[in-house]
């Protein structure tokens, strides 16, 4: 039995009201709201949160990382490997990217189910488009971490029983490399192919299931294709109260992490023996057919999609321009950040992607960054790592520094004290200064502090800890350092 | 195995110290060559006679070279010194440690800097290559976390505390406003500095020392050469240098409301001079108020204030130019501006004109008196939780 063991979506802190885009675009906008990725978030980052969430709530760690978006934030260099450093897989762990295409999230889903292993399929997006275009209103920015595999993997909460796939060759939306917008052919044409074609695959998935359209409990209809997506929803025999929410009004549509997150957000409210059928419409359509197992129960989500909606915090569309760079405001009059280092990045994976720390044996003394020399004591060399990614800590004090070079000023900077020992100066992000206070809770997120050279500069700031957020253990286990599975 | 110090072996037999300014108009070798000059003439030698040179910049030059260039030296031993805002203090520190082993009969320290021509406000530090993770706040929002964690260590009222704060820029503001080498010569009130807008955390522009171009120097020989060079030459009682761990920046017990690398140099200091008391035979200190909370907190961590009270001294006037031990009577960083690698020699040229009686009447201490006859130079260098620190002190006459 094959299917999904763990999942879970990511969507950034902020977002943008759709009302507030005409009156300074001169059109567009909407209603509603769409998220929106911060200056120091990626779809890299996106998908290291989303993942970090999905890998979270199982022990099952995954053979291979499939990274999935339209917007990547290199190309040449695969992106997927700063997921798999970020998450701590061991070397042997295959990651790949799936890019360019919106139809590559679905895609790399489909090979994560013919293949074998447990295989983290992670979808994220950022998606934009001109001032005052309807792809500007429509895009969401959010991430979806799906692990496949096998009951001797771990427990399958949702079984797939069929997947089909309808394939066609047409001009529907296409973007060339480099350009900061897509382009739309007439939208009727792009239904006239999109709804037989999902039919067909809705069909053909149904039937290798050996169920009929009546028997799904759930449909998901996905894609970039409004009037598809609905006609397709109404026209293949799912009554409509069946239909689940796409959740545009509230995200927007995150492009290729798109079936991701509603498969993720349908799961979290599913009971077992459900029967959902996916199907995403992108350059011809995809289709599969899941099933719940009683396994669902016991698998709690570590941030409901709910909750993450609910603690959201609102972005103007000046900000939002310039963290797209639609907008060039004035630069911080400070000199610009040096490139980090490759050779030194690298030395310093573990505690650069992971935040990784080390803790003297003898003393328990964590140090942040790893020392060789203890602080306490002195030791030499009697270290053992000491995971810190998923360990809450307190701030101890904190400033707003409004001199420093950001890519988005001011810089929120504290003192982090860790439960369980360790104490970090850290940048804060998704943060209101006003709300602060000393004492407040924060938890860590990976996060790209600036680009210098091409060079995406990734490492960890921290976040205050939002009501609306299920509890992770705020201690390591007193044993050993802690692992993934202590979160 | 102790730190032993040099009391009273080497003396100060001549200072140079140029205005500290935006000196659009003057280079690197302008600053230095003031200021030598001025030494050179003050210990009436040359810099023929003159046997070894220290020269401290933080990232104005690399190695001996900009000063035997600017200088003309021929076949001298020049070193750089850099120890980020303790440059200068280095620099005299090495000089005066060459002369004592005997290596050498004269030695100078020159420390500059000219930071007006990057092109950016503050000073800015250049970029050694990491891995990127390194924490990305300036020394102005680095110290500005001390100001709320003292308030609430010692029950404080942060608005008070910010009017603490204020008196320190505006005594040093009135204290340079006195000094014609000073970059910064208007007083400000405690009301007009409480109104600026916060750059970072409570503190404004108003708080963070000037940035300065400057530049000043020392000419060192053994106390028993000294007569030679001046009649009136002044002792080197205590060198004292503390490079601290960076255990605050990652040891949860740090608090921010003390700095421990300052408190160690400083007891290392006392211990070389022998002084027990040190707030009754310091006449004054030159202490490095790169901040305002800066000030505040080493008027504790130099042991002139209990824990937890030197707000109350502050506020009292003890630290007044005419008080019972004047801080930063020539105005300090704060209106004297940090050129950074001559800062610990600038707080040392005002030791020199005020233990000598040189310096104007309109800003003459009056504390020397009987015992109390020292002057103490404070000089550190990076962040809370992971500085440098140095600790002079010196005297007009050797103990008996």
């Amino acid at each position: 039995m094959r299917g999904i063991i763990s999942h879970a979506s990511y969507l950034p802190h902020r977002r943008l009201d759709r009302g507030t885009i005409a009156a300074v675009a001169g059109l567009g906008g909407g209603k509603g709201t769409r998220t929106v990725a911060s200056y120091d978030e990626d779809t890299t980052t996106l998908g290291v949160e989303a993942a970090r969430l999905a890998l979270a709530a199982t022990d099952c760690r995954p053979r291979a990382v499939w990274f999935s978006t339209v917007a990547p934030a290199y190309l040449d260099k695969t992106n997927a490997t700063a997921l798999h450093a970020a998450l701590r897989l061991p070397g042997d762990v295959l990651a790949a990217d799936f890019g360019g295409a919106i139809r590559s999230g679905v895609a790399a889903l489909h090979a994560a189910l013919a293949g074998g292993g447990p295989t983290l399929v992670v979808t994220a997006d950022i998606r934009t488009g001109l001032p005052g275009s309807a792809d500007e209103a429509a895009g969401g920015d959010a991430a979806a971490a799906l692990l496949i595999g096998d009951e001797v993997d771990g427990a399958v909460i949702a079984e797939v029983l069929g997947t089909a796939a309808a394939t066609d060759e047409f001009l529907d939306r296409w973007r060339t490399p480099g350009d900061s917008r897509s382009k739309l052919w007439e939208e009727k044409f792009g239904e006239s192919r999109y709804v037989p074609l999902g039919q067909q695959a809705a069909a053909a998935a149904l039937a290798v299931a050996g169920l009929d359209a009546a028997q799904v409990d759930r449909l998901v209809v996905t894609g970039a294709h409004e009037r598809a997506v609905r006609a397709v929803a109404r026209s293949i025999g799912v009554p409509a109260d069946r239909v689940v929410d796409d959740l545009t009004t509230s995200i927007g549509n995150p492009g290729a992490a798109q079936p991701g997150l509603l498969l993720s957000a349908t799961l979290e409210d599913a009971a077992p023996g459900q029967v959902v059928l996916l199907l995403s419409l992108a350059d011809g359509a995809d289709a599969l057919v899941l099933r719940t197992t009683d396994a669902i129960t016991a698998l709690v989500p570590r941030r409901p999609l709910a909750d993450q909606l609910a603690s959201g915090a609102p972005v103007s569309y000046g900000k939002f321009l310039a963290w797209r760079g639609m907008l060039t405001p004035e630069p911080p009059r400070r000199p610009e950040p040096a490139r980090p280092s490759a050779s030194a990045a690298n030395r310093n994976e573990d505690w650069k992607f992971a935040f990784v720390g080390s803790r003297d044996r003898a003393t328990g003394a964590v140090h942040l960054p790893p020392a060789r020399v203890s602080m306490d004591g002195g030791a030499v060399d009697d270290m053992e790592p000491f995971p810190m990614a998923d360990v809450r800590g307190r701030i101890a004090t904190f400033t707003v520094d409004k001199l420093v070079y950001s890519p988005s000023p001011p810089v929120v900077f504290a003192v982090v004290d860790f439960a369980g020992g360790g104490r970090a100066p850290i940048e804060l992000t998704d943060v209101d200064p006003s709300e602060l206070a000393v004492g407040d809770e924060v938890e860590m997120t990976f996060r790209r502090l600036f680009t210098s050279d091409g060079i995406h500069n990734y490492f960890w700031k921290a976040r205050p800890v939002r009501s609306g957020t299920t509890t992770t253990s705020t201690q390591p286990s007193s044993s050993g350092p802690a692992t993934k599975e202590d979160v | 195995m102790a730190s032993h110090g040099i009391k009273d072996r080497v003396a100060i037999v001549g200072m140079g110290c140029t205005a500290f300014a935006e000196h659009w108009d003057k280079g690197l070798d302008d600053l230095m060559l003031e200021a030598s000059n001025a030494a050179f003439a003050e210990a009436g030698t040359t810099k023929q006679e003159v046997d070894a040179y220290w020269l401290g910049t933080a990232q104005s030059g690399m190695s001996g070279i900009p000063l035997a260039r600017a200088l003309q030296l021929e076949g001298k031993p020049v070193t750089r010194v850099e120890n980020y805002c303790a440059t200068g203090s280095e620099a005299l520190r090495q000089a005066s440690y060459a002369v004592a082993s005997g290596a050498y009969d004269v030695a100078m320290a020159v420390g500059v800097e000219k930071v007006k021509d990057s092109g950016y406000q503050g000073l800015n530090a250049f970029p050694i290559p990491n891995d990127g993770t390194a924490r990305t706040l300036t020394a102005a929002g680095s110290f500005s976390m001390v100001a709320p964690a003292y308030a609430a260590k010692y029950g404080v009222d942060p608005g008070e505390l910010r009017r603490v704060l204020a008196r320190i820029a505006s005594k040093n503001h009135a204290n340079g406003a006195h000094n014609p080498r000073a970059q910064f010569r208007r007083e400000m009130s405690v009301e007009q500095i409480c109104a600026m807008p916060a750059v970072a955390g409570d503190l404004s522009v108003f708080d963070c020392a000037g940035v300065a171009d400057g530049a000043a120097a020392a000419i060192v020989v053994r106390a028993e050469d000294a007569h030679r060079f001046t009649d009136r030459p002044l002792y080197v009682k205590a060198l004292s240098f503390v490079a601290g761990n960076g255990s605050g920046l990652v040891d949860p017990g740090y608090d921010y409301t003390w700095f421990p690398e300052i408190a160690a140099c400083a007891a290392d200091a006392y211990a070389q001079a022998g002084i027990d008391d040190p707030a009754a035979r310091l006449a004054m200190a030159e202490v490095h108020d790169c901040f305002t909370p800066t000030e505040l907190v080493l008027m504790e961590d130099l042991g002139f204030s209990a824990r937890g009270t030197a707000w109350k001294d502050i506020e009292a006037g003890r630290f007044d130019l005419d008080g019972e031990l004047p801080v930063n009577p020539d105005g300090g960083l704060k209106s004297f501006g940090h050129p950074v690698g001559a800062s610990g020699l600038r707080m040392m040229f005002e030791a020199w004109l005020q233990l000598r009686g040189e310096a104007p009447d309109d800003r003459r201490i009056s504390s020397i008196s009987g015992d109390r006859n020292l002057a103490l130079t404070h000089n550190l260098g990076g962040y809370p939780g992971e500085m440098v620190s140095f600790v002079s002190i010196l005297g007009a006459t050797p103990d008996a």
